[in-house]
């Protein structure tokens, strides 16, 4: 990997909770991640291994330990506050109601989105262009929410409220997105039409992205890469070419080799069939 | 009956224009924002305090109207900036600078109260400019317009970008920060327009009733949520604009309902005593109706 190439680097990252309490745990233990633009990384890792403290390390929830560097294009951003990473950074949570908010109409949740990581004025938040903007946006969608400009989102079922939080992330093309098992909480039919349309967002946009996902199926069939997390640790990372023709059980003896531990979650191995 | 109609309803009217102010103050804070802001006693005061003393100094009364304006920002400013810079729960922030405003207003004063009787306020020049002589029909002019003002500086700014991030900080805070928008300073600007809006109000009520009074704050916040409660019932607003609008009539029916009530021999002192039991039911109605289907509530937080 070249070093212009990459958009995110992750040079020693650890991250301890609880540090100096019995209750000690080191989430993230000295990561290093090269990730190039237009990546689409999938990564599986059972509890506790650490995904969803790497998303909030690189979203900026809260900032590393000592030495540990996160560099977008270039720029070392591991001590900017959350605020100032939305800039580079754009996120779908697990939760719609993370992603969206419920008292606030469609087209004012689609205004907020839009100036992700720009300086807010005083002009009108909205106006006819940002409209017509809105509805191309939304079309794709094919949930007819174009037509629904002025509907609270509060209204809406889980599973358009995460579509438009997906929408609504990528409005403003952030340099990097982050979903964090963004399907996790819709049922399987509404969580696949989610999954296609952020193959379509994903590969329209040529957006680099990172996904965390519970499940083994999914990591395989979306992205171009695919790491497997253990104890903080990166265990597995591999390519389009590797991971082409593996199956789910090609991918739980992988593990098992890399990390030297029978693969025992139950919870992945059901998500998997 | 048309003692009513001549006096008591222009009169609510009037006090609903006013304390509008004090209820949008309070709508902002606790319903937009989600910041339950207990400044507000104070701020009150505070605009009453300032606006008075300056007057009596020879201040021009509209400067003195725009200083309380002013003084009623700083207020915000310091119980948002304890709560965003040094972490301490909003709920304290406020009640802290609510007591610290306490000791300000009668250093302010120099005493227990100020009074206006023998000085010119924004009423009087109003009647001398435009050659009205009746108390009620200044009062309403000078209420009227200030409410103008007031509704549509804020019906725009909400939708402004700036505004509907500050909108969005009290729906969904960790949303916001994802987009990029530093929330301590939605916060700090919201509380801040918040309690520069219920100093406004004091302002106005002191120069209408002739005096600033140390204690003539007491009570105003749960006065707030009164209105603000009533209004919300009444009108089920909807957009910007009508929760404007219905948060001031609100406050115009919690002000008629009072002033009828006290026509009818209700003790004055009572007042504040019933208006904690309205918006106690108020409050409670949405949990016990709950509890009765069987739902599961959270305990209420302690903050």
């Amino acid at each position: 990997m070249s070093e212009n190439k990459s958009l995110l680097k992750l040079r020693q990252i650890t991250k301890v909770f609880s540090r100096g309490t019995i209750d000690e745990i080191t989430a993230l233990n000295s990561i290093n991640l090269d990730v190039d633009a237009e990546d689409y990384i999938a990564i599986i890792g059972s509890n506790g291994a650490g995904k969803t403290t790497l998303l909030n390390i690189i979203a900026g929830v809260y900032p590393p330990e000592n030495g540990g560097q996160i560099i977008v294009n270039g720029r070392e951003i591991s001590r900017l506050s959350e605020y100032r990473r939305a800039h580079y950074v754009g996120r779908v949570y697990q939760d719609p109601h993370v992603g969206t908010a419920a008292k606030m109409t469609i087209e004012e949740n689609m205004a907020m989105a839009l100036l992700r990581g720009q300086p807010r004025g005083l002009r009108a938040a909205s106006n006819k262009q940002r409209r017509e903007l809105f509805c191309a946006a939304l079309t794709p969608l094919g949930l007819g929410l174009e037509n629904r400009l002025s509907t609270l989102v509060g209204t809406l079922s889980g599973g358009q409220r995460q579509a438009l939080a997906l929408v609504m992330t990528t409005l403003s093309k952030p340099a990097l997105l982050l979903l964090d098992e963004h399907v996790a909480t819709l049922d399987p039919r509404t969580a696949q039409i989610v999954l296609e349309l952020t193959e379509m967002l994903v590969k329209r946009e040529k957006m680099t992205t990172i996904m965390v996902t519970h499940n083994m199926e999914v990591a395989l069939r979306h992205g171009n890469r695919l790491i497997m997390m253990h104890k903080g640790r990166i265990v597995v990372d591999m390519n389009q070419e590797h991971k082409a023709n593996l199956t789910v059980n090609d991918l739980v003896v992988a593990f098992e080799r890399a990390s030297g531990e029978e693969f025992a979650d139950d919870n992945i191995l059901l998500h998997s069939d | 009956m048309l003692d009513v109609l001549n006096y008591v309803l222009p009169f609510s009217l009037y006090e609903g224009l006013v304390f509008g102010f004090v209820a949008i103050g309070v709508y902002l804070t606790f319903r937009v924002l989600g910041f339950p802001d207990l400044t507000v006693d104070g701020s009150f005061t505070l605009g009453a305090a300032v606006t008075a003393v300056l007057i009596v100094k020879g201040v021009n009364p509209f400067l003195a109207t725009l200083a309380a304006l002013g003084a009623g920002l700083c207020a915000g400013l310091a119980t948002s900036l304890l709560n965003t810079k040094l972490r301490i729960p909003a709920l304290l922030a406020g009640i802290l600078v609510m007591v610290a405003l306490y000791s300000i207003n009668l250093r302010i004063m120099g005493g227990a109260n100020v009074s206006l009787l023998r000085e010119v306020t924004i009423f009087d020049q109003v009647s001398e400019l435009l050659g009205v002589g009746a108390r009620i029909v200044r009062s309403l002019i000078v209420a009227g317009v200030l409410a103008v003002i007031v509704f549509f500086i804020l019906n725009w700014f909400l939708r402004t970008e700036i505004g509907l991030a500050l909108r969005a900080t009290g729906d969904n805070e960790q949303m916001v920060r994802g987009f990029g928008v530093n929330t301590d300073m939605t916060t700090i600007l919201g509380v801040s327009i918040a309690n520069g809006l219920v100093a406004l109000g004091g302002a106005v009520v002191a120069q209408g009733q002739g005096f600033a009074d140390v204690g003539m704050g007491i009570g105003m916040i749960v006065m707030g949520l009164a209105s603000v409660i009533i209004g919300e019932a009444l009108f089920r607003p909807k957009g910007v604009a009508r929760l404007l609008l219905a948060v001031l009539g609100g406050t115009f029916i919690y002000r008629l309902l009072i002033s009828v009530a006290l026509r009818l021999g209700m003790a004055p002192g009572d007042l504040k005593l019933i208006t904690a039991i309205l918006v106690i039911i108020a409050l409670a109605v949405p949990y016990l109706q709950k509890k009765v289907q069987r739902e599961w509530l959270p305990p209420a937080p302690r903050w």
